[in-house]
């Protein structure tokens, strides 16, 4: 399992930077939604996955007696992916608008002078 | 010691923008609680401030959950100082807007929007919690996107998606440094992993985050070569909005650069000396842009650029003088700042344009806003004793005692390019005749006397908070001191999070 998300994570990483570097606008979004989720697994992956152990102490116990499931990473991403919801529709109606102004895609574009540089 | 005042001023700033939204439209309303909430923001930073000052680190942790478990607030010298900073820049600019920001602006939210960013600046910097902090970033720059968008002009919307594409950018670093950090520690607490990160065997690996940590707070506060956006953004949102950006958002990155590199991660040789060539770059790619540029809005974003470098010097000589000299920089230059674009606004409204060529004969016109902006240009090129000059000793002699001569030569450079484009700026926006045959759009003389001093007053405060700064830097070493003192012995801070 672990071995499955390390290679998704590169892939995610990889493919994410390669948008970026793109002139598209639409890519720079795509790019910046992959990186975003690629961090979420890597929060995942970094929080020990552990499979059917709720974080859950035991009726006649005071502490753990087992390895546990970590409810913190969850947390947080659950945290990020609300975040990062929020930032992306953002930025998507952000990209539609300056689509709709400049009628391009491309990035190089965005260098209107202002009327005050005239 | 617990107290749980220091988190008043966000819920202040929080409850002040929710009470705005339910008088949506309403904006006489809005800006009466926009600069009663400024306010009472402003006594209660002030009594957080005075208590520290007085006492110890204050804390407050949430639902009384213990440190390291529950997320934990922190108000240690740094951290109060910045508030209050904040406190009386966000009261300058919400007076500001009263009359700066246009109707239309103020209809579509301008007022809420502006109390959420000073919400989220207070929480990051009184925060003691990594990935809390991480949110709010989060908070401050979804606001700022919308600040920065309001109104949406063809050039604002074009500056927007740099600012964001990098922005989001530096919150993915910022986030993969946590996972990672979070990964090699199981700790979240700045003052827990103060203490396990020592203990982790690998150390490369500490390093390599640390490295996640730099480049996202990196690009935040502009440094280079991580700062093109800032140039590209800043000129275009109104003057009071470029104020609180200017003035405060490039300023919560340093401070998180501050406490990550001194509470965190102790920084070794090669990232002191990464950190040494970042701020001697900055320096000078700052000074030179700001030679060329003749918008005045566009040259004030390359000296934020340029003056960010002083600051991560003082960071990066690491030393308790350095740290001193960095720290009484930042406090000089978020007055400072926050004060130059609103300035620049005044400008707009005395002559209906920003571009120096076309400008002239202000201070023929205005001679007593000229003097008192006068006093603020002077402030920020360093004359003695106003407030630059005392921060600048501090640099140069801890760069003098670590033998660093090439961030010597960088602050020389950088201090004279500053006294360059300010006195060029001084000669053809105040001294040189207008030229005859611009048109002069005053829309400063027909506004009524409460409207002209809604416009003067802010711009005044912050001079005379500068003017203070200056004239009892005795008074502000002393504070600076303590914080220095404070970031490079972090056993103060571990003890008042986690009582040991």
């Amino acid at each position: 399992m672990e071995l499955i998300l390390v290679f998704l994570i590169g892939v995610l990483y990889a493919a994410g930077v390669y948008l970026i570097l793109r002139r598209s606008m639409v890519r720079l979004l795509l790019g910046t939604i992959l990186l975003g989720n690629a961090t979420n697994i890597l929060i995942f992956l970094l929080g020990n996955i552990t499979k059917g152990k709720p974080p859950v102490i035991e009726a006649d116990f005071k502490v753990f007696r087992d390895i546990y499931a970590d409810p913190v990473p969850q947390a947080l991403i659950l945290t990020a992916i609300v975040i990062s919801f929020g930032l992306t529709s953002f930025a998507i109606v952000l990209l539609k608008r300056v689509y709709a102004l400049i009628n391009t895609d491309d990035l190089d574009n965005l260098n209107t002078p202002e009327e005050e540089d005239l | 010691m617990i107290d749980n005042q220091i988190i008043t001023t966000v819920i202040i700033h929080l409850f002040t923008a929710i009470i705005q939204l339910a008088f949506w439209r309403k904006t006489l309303t809005q800006r009466v609680l926009s600069i009663t909430g400024s306010f009472i923001a402003l006594i209660f930073s002030a009594i957080t401030f005075a208590k520290v000052l007085g006492g110890s680190t204050l804390t407050m942790t949430a639902a009384n959950w213990k440190a390291p478990f529950s997320i934990v607030f922190v108000a240690d010298m740094l951290s109060s100082t910045l508030v209050l900073l904040t406190a009386i820049a966000a009261l300058s600019v919400s007076i500001f807007s009263a009359v700066g920001v246009g109707r239309s602006r103020m209809l579509y939210g301008y007022f809420p929007i502006f109390h959420f960013l000073i919400m989220g600046l207070n929480g990051a910097f009184l925060t003691g919690d990594i990935f809390n902090l991480y949110v709010w970033f989060e908070v401050i720059i979804i606001s700022s996107f919308v600040l920065l968008t309001l109104g949406g002009r063809k050039t604002q919307l074009e500056g927007a998606v740099k600012y964001m594409a990098l922005n989001m950018l530096a919150s993915t670093f910022f986030l993969t440094g946590i996972a990672i950090l979070y990964g090699i520690t199981g700790t979240l607490n700045m003052a827990d992993l103060s203490l396990k990160i020592p203990q982790v065997q690998d150390q490369s690996i500490v390093n390599l985050t640390s490295i996640f940590f730099l480049i996202g707070f990196g690009i935040k506060s502009a440094v280079f070569p991580l700062y093109f956006w800032l140039p590209s953004s800043y000129h275009t949102p109104p003057s009071a909005v470029a104020a609180t950006f200017g003035g405060l958002l490039t300023k919560v990155g340093i401070y998180a650069l501050f406490r990550v590199f001194t509470l965190i991660f102790i920084p070794n040789d090669f990232i002191k000396a990464v950190l040494l060539v970042l701020a001697i770059m900055t320096i000078l790619t700052g000074a030179f842009g700001a030679i060329i540029k003749n918008n005045i809005r566009r040259l004030f974003s390359y000296l934020i650029i340029c003056h960010i470098g002083f600051i991560i010097g003082g960071l990066a000589l690491y030393t308790k003088v350095a740290f001193a000299g960095a720290i009484f920089y930042l406090i000089h230059d978020i007055m400072v700042k926050t004060n130059l674009f609103l300035i620049s606004g005044l400008i707009r409204q005395l002559r209906g344009t920003m571009n120096m060529p076309k400008l002239g004969g202000l201070y023929a016109g205005y001679p007593k806003i000229s003097l008192l902006i006068a006093v603020v240009l002077f402030s920020l090129v360093g004359i003695p004793p106003l407030s630059g000059f005392w921060p600048k000793i501090y640099l140069f002699q801890a760069a003098f005692t670590g033998n660093n001569y090439l961030f010597i030569a960088a602050l020389i450079i950088g201090s004279f390019v500053t006294l360059y484009v300010i006195a060029k700026l001084w000669s053809e926006v105040f001294w040189k005749e207008a030229s005859a045959e611009e048109p002069v759009k005053d829309s400063f003389q027909p506004l009524n006397i409460y409207r002209k001093t809604l416009l003067v007053l802010p711009i005044g405060i912050l001079a005379l908070t500068t003017l203070f700064i200056g004239l009892n830097a005795e008074m502000i070493i002393a504070v600076t001191d303590r914080i220095s003192e404070e970031l490079l012995d972090t056993g103060s801070y571990v003890k008042a999070v986690l009582g040991k």
